[in-house]
């Protein structure tokens, strides 16, 4: 089989594909959980939960996709940043964990303390998952110590420096203002009018957020723009992705919310091919000795394994997308809260 | 303690607590399909009350089953690093398969069986509860895949030499298929089946000991016992396969499972006893020439000892030992359970025989220890390997992680562990006792059977 690129080069995009699946998707049920706080009353709170109910595990799956597919077609960069960032990783896995139980269990029991108890975890689960995977994206771009072996020189506490948690920050905001999008898509009354409010506000928390980023990018990152600079025509991105970020007020004027959660998701997959396109063929850039990077290269299996990976996703992709679509048209509409709800 | 004890100990703790749920969804998830098939077929609402009752357990059994798996994914990255690099290639796309294939059908068509029952036609409503069914079943087949190349190896060659040795495909399908993947899977997708039935018994059990939702109880336990009573049966036939294909494989495995330390002829089999590791012998009840018998259908075959390996190739033995006779006892005694209670219940003696239905409301416990045990077994009589004959076990560590940070995380999963089982017990045991939903005998929206439902609940 010939094909016009390398199946490292493929896989680097597919990898990059399901992250940003997993972004879109779980992205919004994690700004719902940050979001979830924010309203007092029980029932509000129970609407919020049962707007991602029947699809937050799935949203989830793509996490674990993402994480086999980067330890299938690369498993030098796969395990090299689990063990590299082990504490980070554990956190987040509580996060998830705790999270999940949470939704689980929250309203299984009326007492008061049950409730709260699980929505604090909920929320706290929710923004410390968004937290850390921004962290961790920061790092990967700002580079990290690798040493000749391939394996991670840093600690933990040398994974929290400003950049990355700067990127954190951003991912909250990015995630808060998805899923309060999502939320008003889902939700009708009293409740969609105030997640209307979180929308609006949190558009400006994340535009804050992204604008302080990308500023950080320019002065303390300038490999992560390096591409950009040398081919000008690519600021087109750049320039989509300012247009899908105003554009989301504006559906939300003409009461398209459907449209509004789309250029949402535009915003995210622009942010992510930037970061692809600057990052290509990297996977771990190492500082300060970038001959010891990881690249699609020298982290990738074997031609055969990318070959037959590419075969299986071929054939699961697509029904994975096909059923998802179904779903989602299944439970479309405005939740109202039942028998078997949260 | 050491990285590697510390490691080995997080491993074996967390993928213990794991290993609880997948085989009861995969169970639970059977025993689904059969009430809605039957829903179907015979229109009896009970049995729509059944599948709605039990698909509440299986969320349960579900969600543990998600969160407790995706920390053995981020496992094998974070403890296991060295092991990652050398099997990546292999392991990592039988992972990824198992994520295309198993866990986006069952996470998406979850969602339909939980919360579409007013939502889509009882056939549709079906249909997504045989993908979700389908889904826990392939998720089975990749991980044990994944887990047979590390018992024998197959379909692959070695590149690279010292920290760049690792193994890559060069058949993939004869990897997929090796010598151990067929009866390994089979084995572990009956023991989940006796997992699902056996929950489903206990709690019929107990509500038929408390006169509580009987006819309910009743129903679920005519479906269910002959489950358990087939996949018993099977279990026995599949156990036997294992064993043998044990001992052309893994011969020192077996030795190590039976306490032979020496190769001999007419090879006895201990029924009950210990391994007195100083001696090198067995104490306890042993049948003569049963194990040459049970292994190569002949009295007088000689069966390979641990002397056939170095004694640095040993697994422990002591372990190894009681584990696999621990398993094969349960086994035995689940057998033994189904067949008197499927017996009992065929003359009608069910609902007097009250001894009998405790032992019911306890064999829940039989499928979930033998399972445990049963991974025990396999997984600690491959030490000390990692990948049989090509890796060893501390070989496959992490190279940068220290003891302190793997001993953080040791106690945080502890204790995080400990919290999910709480309220997994908590849950369960509070939607046992709240028991099926009477509301549920009448379906509603789009599931509502016009013919059959009365005038005042077809709104």
């Amino acid at each position: 089989m010939n094909l016009p690129v390398d199946l490292n080069s493929i896989w680097f995009v597919l990898v990059g594909v399901l992250l940003t699946g997993y972004a879109m998707l779980d992205g919004f049920d994690l700004g719902i959980g940050a979001l979830h706080l924010f309203t007092k009353k029980d029932e509000e709170r129970r609407l919020m939960l049962n707007t991602i109910g029947p699809v937050w595990d799935g949203n989830e799956v793509w996490l674990v996709v993402g994480g086999g597919a980067l330890f299938a077609a690369f498993p030098n960069c796969y395990a090299t940043v689990f063990s590299g960032f082990y504490l980070a990783f554990v956190l987040l896995l509580f996060a998830l964990i705790f999270r999940a139980v949470a939704i689980e269990f929250r309203s299984k029991q009326p007492m008061r303390w049950w409730r709260q108890m699980w929505d604090i975890g909920f929320a706290a689960g929710s923004i410390l998952s968004a937290l850390l995977i921004g962290v961790a994206m920061g790092n990967i771009a700002q580079g990290v110590p690798v040493d000749a072996r391939g394996e991670f020189a840093g600690t933990f506490f040398g994974l929290l420096q400003p950049y990355p948690l700067l990127l954190g920050i951003t991912t909250v905001a990015l995630f808060m203002m998805h899923g309060a999008i999502y939320g008003v898509m889902k939700t009708e009354g009293e409740l969609h009018d105030k997640l209307r409010r979180w929308a609006l506000n949190s558009i400006i928390f994340f535009v804050i957020c992204a604008a302080t980023t990308t500023m950080a990018t320019l002065l303390y990152v300038p490999h992560m723009a390096a591409r950009i600079k040398d081919h000008p025509w690519l600021f087109s991105i750049v320039i989509l992705n300012m247009l899908a970020i105003a554009n989301i007020p504006r559906e939300f004027h003409r009461a398209k919310d459907w449209l509004a959660f789309l250029s949402s998701c535009a915003t995210m997959a622009t942010l992510m091919l930037l970061f692809g396109i600057n990052q290509y063929p990297y996977l771990l850039y190492s500082v300060p000795n970038p001959e010891n990077s990881l690249d699609i290269y020298n982290a990738a299996s074997s031609q055969k394994t990318l070959g037959i990976m590419l075969i299986i996703a071929g054939i699961g992709v697509p029904v994975v997308l096909a059923y998802t679509a179904c779903i989602y048209w299944i439970f479309r509409g405005k939740v109202k809260l039942g028998k078997s709800s949260y | 303690m050491d990285v590697l004890t510390l490691s080995r100990i997080q491993f074996g703790l967390t993928i213990g607590f794991h290993y609880i749920y997948p085989p009861l969804s995969i169970g639970l998830g059977v025993m689904l399909v059969l009430f809605e098939a039957f829903w179907l077929k015979t229109k009896n609402q009970v049995y729509h009350q059944m599948a709605k009752f039990w698909t509440n357990i299986f969320a349960l059994t579900f969600a543990l089953g998600v969160a407790t798996g995706l920390v053995m994914e981020f496992e094998f990255g974070t403890n296991w690093a060295s092991y990652s690099r050398f099997v990546g290639d292999i392991f990592g796309s039988a992972l990824a398969a198992e994520g295309i294939f198993a866990f986006f059908l069952e996470a998406g068509f979850l969602a339909v069986l939980l919360f579409g029952w007013d939502k889509v036609s009882p056939r549709m409503h079906f249909f997504a509860t045989c993908m979700v069914c389908l889904g826990a079943h392939f998720s089975a087949v990749w991980i044990t895949v994944a887990n047979s190349f590390m018992q024998t190896p197959a379909g692959y060659h070695l590149v690279g030499t010292d920290m760049h040795r690792r193994a890559e495909v060069t058949n993939f399908w004869q990897m997929v298929m090796s010598p151990s993947s067929g009866d390994r899977l089979f084995h572990t997708l009956c023991g989940a089946w006796m997992a699902g039935a056996f929950l489903v018994i206990s709690v019929s059990a107990y509500y038929l000991l408390k006169k509580r939702h009987e006819d309910f109880a009743w129903r679920c336990m005519q479906i269910a016992l002959p489950v358990a009573l087939l996949a018993s049966i099977v279990q026995g036939i599949s156990g036997d396969m294992s064993a043998r294909m044990v001992a052309k494989w893994q011969p020192a495995k077996l030795a190590a499972f039976e306490g032979l330390y020496h190769t001999e002829t007419n090879a006895p089999l201990a029924i009950v006893g210990y391994v007195d590791e100083k001696d090198h012998k067995v104490e306890g009840l042993e049948v003569p020439e049963l194990l040459s018998f049970l292994t190569y259908h002949d009295l007088h075959a000689q069966v390979q000892g641990l002397d056939s390996v170095p004694p640095e190739d040993w697994p422990p033995v002591q372990a190894c030992f009681m584990f696999f006779h621990g398993m094969v006892a349960i086994g035995v005694a689940l057998l033994a359970v189904s067949m008197v209670g499927c017996l009992v219940m065929w003359r009608g003696e069910l609902s007097v025989n009250r001894w009998l239905l405790w032992i019911l409301v306890f064999s829940v416990l039989g499928p979930a220890i033998a399972n445990q045990l049963g991974w025990f077994a396999a997984e600690v009589g491959r030490q000390p390997w990692i990948v049989w004959h090509e890796m060893r076990t501390p070989a496959g560590l992490s190279a940068v992680i220290r003891a302190n940070t793997v001993l953080t995380s040791l106690v945080l999963f502890t204790f995080i562990y400990m919290l999910l089982f709480a309220v997994f017990i908590y849950m369960l045991n509070h939607k046992i006792q709240t028991g099926p939903h009477p509301d549920d005998l009448v379906p509603h929206g789009k599931l509502a059977i016009p013919n059959l439902t009365t005038d005042e609940s077809t709104s």
